[in-house]
């Protein structure tokens, strides 16, 4: 058995463990990469920063732990934006987790220096409404009625006695939509239920194995911009101007990639000429 | 109180990483843990969120039209019971009759209608060389992908060289799709390092 076989019958466990020192390693560095910030994201920032302070931005948080390291980033730069720009924030989950994920985010950047200079109040500059049951039918029925959709919060006070939601009856009253999506319900059903019936303007950010399955509408403009995975959360802080998570897990993301790609190289090389060989 | 939360945690996600060496007692432990804690969640998410506001409250507060959809609810259930397991069936009727009727129009507009005429584009962008090309591919993209999909001619010639490049374009979609869900992957593994490494072990910051 020849150098070249030996590496086609390379135990995987090997691979593994060399996909574990690219990941962990290079988390010890603080290395600045330069991340450029793409159309699609360029685009959901763009229309951010045309909404006014004051303007009513309905968060809809569709994930739960299991995406966690590539939407929290999101969700956090995402307040944190708000925030600073004075925007109202209205969170809902179609998943039960989501407005738990919103909690944690939420409880990480409301200790933001920054932030606690804002000093943002609950019921007044956010709200979080907790998840109701029934997956799209629940955008349909937001379409018509909000409150009645989520008569209570997340802590069970009567949402018509926040003062946020004065004046909040549908979608008529919402600015800006953005949704964090990992699967079913997500942004897919947003676009379906929300974007096209009622002309909302949505912007999302999914998990990079569903981002593919979301650039059609881009294209059709049904969806405002994209954060697409990871990268594109990192897109997303720099756009903003406050580099956090996303970028940091970068360049860890990036040497991983390229250990992939070497192998995937030295793989087929292996296995072309082997059987080159054979067929000889 | 956190640190024990954090302590469990680490040894979880070191016992379900245990798989990668080989199979053993420390990941099928940690893998029916999750299963049986899933279950439970569920369950309690179920009762509270769905069983309680959305039935039992409004029953309470006297809208006993609601008994409707707990009936339906019930019927579903008979399952369980071989003998007059078929009355689901009118539950499931009423989910699929729903269903299918929301989405048709829905999916025909949004998915169907709305891509179609967004792929009726100009293919010369006079001045803007990036948009022209960006069109040409969609429209062959969209062109030759629905050809290959097309089976009532045989696919020679002409017709069968257009049918070979809508397979490019799938592949093409195809690794894209693939060099996301490694993205994904990875960073789900990053997500867990940093945590071992961070929050367990203070090692990084």
């Amino acid at each position: 058995m020849n150098f070249l076989e030996k590496l086609l019958a390379l135990d995987r466990r090997i691979i593994f463990l060399f996909i574990a020192i690219a990941v962990a390693l290079p988390l010890f560095f603080t290395v600045k990469l330069h991340i450029e910030v793409t159309p699609v994201v360029r685009n959901l920032h763009n229309a951010l920063e045309a909404l006014p302070p004051g303007s009513k931005v309905l968060v809809s948080l569709d994930y739960d732990p299991g995406s966690m390291p590539e939407l929290q980033p999101m969700a956090e730069s995402f307040f944190r934006y708000c925030f600073m720009r004075d925007l109202k924030i209205i969170i809902i989950g179609l998943w039960p987790n989501g407005p738990i994920q919103a909690n944690s985010a939420l409880e990480v950047i409301l200790n933001e220096p920054d932030i606690k200079k804002k000093n943002p109040k609950y019921g007044i500059d956010y709200v979080n409404l907790g998840y109701t049951a029934g997956n799209e039918v629940v955008i349909e029925r937001m379409g018509s009625d909000i409150p009645v959709t989520f008569p209570k919060d997340y802590s069970g006070s009567k949402t018509e006695d926040l003062p946020l939601m004065k004046g909040v009856k549908n979608f008529n009253n919402i600015d800006f939509v953005y949704n964090l999506s990992a699967g079913y319900p997500g942004t897919v059903e947003w676009v379906l239920f929300g974007v096209d019936p009622y002309k909302i303007k949505l912007g999302a950010g999914n998990t990079a194995v569903q981002a593919p399955q979301i650039y059609p509408y881009l294209n059709s403009g049904q969806l405002v911009g994209l954060l697409g995975g990871m990268k594109g959360g990192a897109e997303f802080e720099i756009a903003t101007g406050h580099p956090a998570k996303a970028v940091k897990f970068m360049f860890s993301q990036s040497v991983s990639h390229a250990l992939i790609c070497f192998f995937i190289l030295i793989g087929n090389f292996a296995y072309f000429a082997t059987r080159k060989k054979k067929g000889a | 109180m956190e640190t024990i939360g954090i302590w469990i945690a680490a040894l979880l996600t070191l016992g379900i990483f245990s798989f990668l060496y080989k199979d053993n007692p420390f990941y099928k432990f940690c893998e029916s843990l999750f299963v049986g804690i899933s279950a439970g969640y569920w369950f309690v998410t179920t009762f509270w969120q769905v069983f309680m506001p959305k039935l039992a409250d409004n029953l309470v507060a006297g809208r006993l039209y609601y008994i409707i959809g707990g009936v339906f609810g019930v019927l579903m259930l008979l399952r369980l019971f071989p003998k007059i397991g078929w009355l689901s069936r009118w539950s499931l009727a009423l989910v699929v009759g729903t269903t299918a009727g929301l989405y048709f129009t829905r999916y025909l507009v949004s998915n169907g209608m709305i891509q179609v005429q967004n792929t009726i584009i100009p293919l010369y962008v006079k001045g803007n060389l990036s948009q022209t090309i960006g069109n040409l591919v969609i429209v062959i993209g969209t062109f030759s992908g629905l050809i290959y999909f097309f089976f009532s001619k045989e696919h020679k010639g002409a017709f069968g060289g257009l049918a070979k490049l809508g397979i490019w374009f799938l592949m093409l979609s195809f690794g894209a799709s693939f060099g996301y869900t490694v993205m994904s992957r990875m960073s789900l593994l990053i997500g867990r390092m940093d945590f071992l490494l961070g929050t367990w072990l203070g090692l990084i910051r």
